[in-house]
């Protein structure tokens, strides 16, 4: 049986995180690091531009054995892990190997969420979770000439992006009433969709699929307006859900993921959950929710190996805010906070810009003197300086005139005067 | 692990927004002046007329590199710089939505991210700045070299929280090195472990425990030893100002008269600190301690503290030295001339050691005490070199803070009355004119008779008061 002192089970942004803030203050302490798939450690965020050919997927490692060595971290590839059992302090994976932890964190991300769509399980529908996934669309592109994608977040979008740059008709389906609608409100979703538009993708947004017929490759969708569509090749991109088959009658509880504290402790003793997997608390309401961004895995992993390795500089995770950059067909745009759907914003005061003949959208929502939330496209806000000064709560009272008409002069005042 | 890497510093104050490091930082990455091209910005305040510097911080844990999902940003373990990899960078911008600092941004013109690479060790922005605002800082390197010299001090140790002592013994056994004998007579030194117990030491080189009378007299014998049997051994004491101003001070005084070959650290906490806190001779005027209570009557310490720094010089000492570890660069330099003069005679240096224990006054702010009191001119950084009558300001404070500054942060001033921070201020003002005459600065009293020089002392530090 391997022993080791801190198990890490899953190896991208979240675990390799946690790795980072433990190995501050141990360097000697034994880690062990699991990666179910049969590669190195890489980010599923890279993977629309594996897709695109952006960048050969023999690059896209975040580490090499090389600074796995130097970190002194014992690597296992291909491991999946089949069960985990807090009482004896150990994992089981599907190998049969058995590994002992002193301390315990599951990173294990999401799977693909597959709707409930009569003839789709039977139809030879693609994901974009893995990198195989990735090489496998990215082949596949090659011989087709058109592409649905089944859903518009920002993987169905990006999906979208570069199958259309290599030449395919692309439709993307929407159950939704406009794209992007965690990140963006109905006016700039719309901007997105005219430049996508313009682009020659076809995008049918408020359309449920009923029924999927396939024959020889090819993909027929039925949708509830009626329309029928066709291609040579289905992209399935409508969500993800946590990985959690491998927990079973313990301590560790699950709701969508698996829940955990402010550290990002689950309910079992030396285990810790981060990342797409867990369900952590949120930033603006009480409920716990997953949040399955790259900067939420990164602050949860580094707030848990904190913990796990007993860092005093440990703050309590302050809540996931959700947030994203995302660029397409050359435009920069940006989404933090509340900043998303009508509902959501309907009691909050908005300095709205609106510039569609130069294609610029800028939405700064507040809660009395606080900002809460920032949309853009083709903005010069700097995004992280947004992020903090919602992150931070910082009380604009005695700014607010000033800063609502330079946001980006303001904000960085703001933070160049705060070193750290 | 652990390294320290150079930095660009900022003064605001000499800063007036002209905008050449944009233009400098432009012209060298691409070839173009045109500031849209530049890693570094400047962002006024209105409301002060003011600049501020939007600058990558070369963070320790970079959150832009944490969030790569291509591993286009890395932080350079050996010279500290995050670095971006144009050629594994997917143009994601992840990095911009996690630096809080606006230090990697877009550049619309090339349709990519940029951030500060340091332009390879000498950045081009610090070079172009007419005024001398950009400064790149070498506190690092010298941070690396002394963690280089081996710690000739166990781990642990029982000091109170926030002591000063820690860091100057660590840091002076650094540079005087293993080819030493150590003597630490009663105080807090010797009690926070330097001696041992059981037989054990806790210097890594040999430490004895003098009285507190004969410190400097013990360590003359161990010298004039070693000379005889011909190796040449640094003799180093660290006492208090108890062993070194008041009860040690007949056997320091004929030591330093002999010519005695040592290197004797007078540990100055201006008082008995690991006894309980009683004043001694270099208690400052108006502190508090237990034996110079604060009442209706007593208003703290009534006399002035004893110069002593003074004194060695008047010993004709081959070096004297004050210091402060708030500077410790001055203090390194100030060790490596004590051990030179050391082979020829005596070397003494002052340390200011402030007590968060006795002085009352947080432990975190041990350091900005220090600092403090060297801005306020209290206690000033000099050395003096007796070869040539030479004494020379190591750190000139032009304009000076009011010392209530200083004593503000401390809690045994606390029950100051403004006449008291007044008669402080005057004795600070004096100890100043005297200095700057020995420095030959202050024409006015250029009188170069030592007895004149000693009148003024002596007036100064024997005035009576309220």
């Amino acid at each position: 049986m391997y022993h080791s002192k801190y198990l890490i089970v899953g190896s991208s942004h979240a675990g390799l995180s946690a790795i980072e803030s433990i190995r501050i203050q141990d360097m000697e302490g034994s880690i062990t690091l699991l990666n179910q798939e049969d590669s190195l450690p890489y980010s599923p965020t890279i993977l629309p531009y594996v897709v695109s050919g952006k960048v050969d997927a023999s690059k896209v490692y975040l580490l090499n054995q090389n600074d796995l060595d130097t970190y002194r971290i014992t690597f296992k590839r291909g491991a999946k892990v089949v069960k985990v059992d807090p009482l004896s302090h150990t994992v089981a994976l599907q190998s049969g190997e058995n590994f002992e932890y002193e301390k315990l964190l599951l990173a294990t991300g999401a799977d693909p969420a597959i709707p409930p769509i009569p003839g789709l399980k039977n139809a030879p529908f693609h994901v974009l979770r893995t990198i195989e996934n990735a090489n496998q669309l990215r082949q596949a592109a090659q011989t087709a000439t058109s592409a649905i994608i089944l859903g518009a977040g920002l993987i169905g979008m990006h999906a979208a992006e570069s199958l259309a740059k290599a030449g395919l008709r692309v439709s993307i389906v929407e159950a939704l009433s406009y794209v992007l609608p965690g990140y963006f409100d109905a006016q700039a979703a719309g901007l997105i969709q005219k430049i996508f538009s313009e682009q020659g993708i076809n995008i049918l947004t408020g359309s449920a699929v009923t029924q999927i017929a396939s024959s020889n490759g090819a993909c027929a969708l039925s949708l509830e307006s009626g329309l029928d569509l066709s291609a040579d090749l289905l992209v399935v991109a409508t969500g993800v859900k946590p990985r959690v088959s491998y927990i079973s009658r313990s301590k560790i509880e699950v709701d969508q993921g698996i829940l955990v504290n402010e550290t990002m402790r689950t309910g079992a003793n030396d285990i810790w959950a981060a990342g797409d997997v867990a369900q952590a608390k949120s930033f603006f309401d009480p409920t716990k929710a997953v949040q399955g961004t790259l900067p939420t895995a990164v602050e949860q992993g580094r707030t848990a190996g904190l913990d796990m390795v007993g860092d005093p500089v440990l703050k309590p995770y302050p809540g996931g805010i959700p947030m994203n950059t995302y660029k397409f067909f050359g435009h920069r745009s940006f989404s933090i906070g509340l900043a998303g759907d009508a509902e959501t914003c309907k009691d909050l005061e908005v300095d709205l810009t609106f510039l569609p003949s130069s294609q610029q959208y800028q939405k700064l929502a507040y809660e009395g003197n606080t900002l809460v939330g920032v949309s853009c496209i083709n903005s010069q806000l700097d995004p992280g300086i947004m992020y903090q000064l919602i992150k931070r709560q910082i009380d604009l009272t005695e700014i607010k005139k000033g800063f609502s008409s330079a946001p980006r002069e303001m904000g960085r005042l703001l933070m160049s005067r705060i070193w750290c | 692990m652990g390294k320290g890497y150079h930095t660009i510093v900022r003064h605001p104050e000499k800063c007036d927004g002209c905008r050449k490091c944009l233009e400098a930082c432009a012209d060298y990455h691409t070839g173009n002046s045109n500031t849209v091209h530049s890693r570094i910005q400047l962002v006024q305040d209105n409301e002060t007329g003011g600049f501020e510097l939007v600058l990558c911080h070369q963070c320790g844990e970079p959150r832009c590199a944490m969030n790569c999902p291509a591993a286009a940003l890395t932080k350079d373990e050996e010279t500290g710089v995050v670095r971006w990899d144009e050629q594994k960078c997917v143009g994601c911008q992840l990095c911009t939505l996690t630096c809080p600092f606006a230090g990697i941004t877009y550049n619309p013109a090339t349709d990519q991210v940029m951030k500060c690479d340091f332009c390879g060790g000498d950045p081009a922005c610090v070079k172009a700045c007419p005024r001398g605002a950009l400064e790149v800082k070498i506190g690092a390197d010298l941070y690396n070299s002394w963690g280089d010299l081996e710690d000739l001090f166990v781990p642990g140790m029982s000091a109170c929280l926030g002591c000063n002592s820690e860091l100057l013994i660590r840091h002076t056994l650094r540079r005087i090195g293993p080819n030493t004998v150590v003597a630490t007579p009663p105080g807090c030194i010797a009690g926070v472990g330097s001696v041992g117990y059981n037989g054990l030491t806790c210097t890594k080189v040999p430490v004895f425990h003098p009285l507190l009378t004969n410190t400097a007299a013990m360590l003359a014998g161990a010298r004039r030893y070693y000379n005889r049997i011909g190796r040449d051994v640094t003799m180093l004491a660290f006492a208090g100002d108890g062993g070194a101003a008041d009860v040690g001070f007949q056997s320091l005084s004929g030591a330093a008269e002999r010519g005695e070959q040592m290197i004797f650290i007078c540990v100055d906490n201006e008082g008995y600190m690991n006894t309980g806190v009683q004043r001694s001779s270099t208690t400052p005027y108006g502190a508090w301690t237990s034996t110079t209570p604060v009442g209706s009557v007593l208003r703290g310490k009534t006399r002035d503290a004893k110069p002593m720094p003074l004194l060695m010089v008047m010993h004709h000492c081959e070096y004297v030295a004050t210091a402060s570890l708030a500077f410790m660069e001055d203090y390194y330099a100030k060790l490596d001339k004590a051990a030179k003069f050391s082979k020829k005679g005596m070397a003494y240096i002052h340390v200011f050691s402030p007590c968060p224990t006795g002085w009352r006054f947080s432990p975190s702010m041990l350091i900005e005490v220090s600092r403090k009191a060297v801005e306020t001119n209290m206690v000033p950084l000099w050395e003096y070199v007796n070869e040539g009558a030479r004494l020379r300001f190591t750190y000139p404070v032009d304009n000076p803070l009011p010392v209530n500054a200083y004593l503000s942060l401390a809690g045994k001033y606390r029950h100051l009355s403004e006449e008291q921070i007044a008669h402080i201020q005057d004795t600070v003002n004096n100890q100043m004119k005297i200095l700057k005459s020995f420095a030959g600065e202050a024409p006015e009293i250029a009188a170069t008779e030592v007895a004149a020089r000693l009148s003024v002392i002596r007036e100064a530090s024997t005035r009576p008061h309220a």
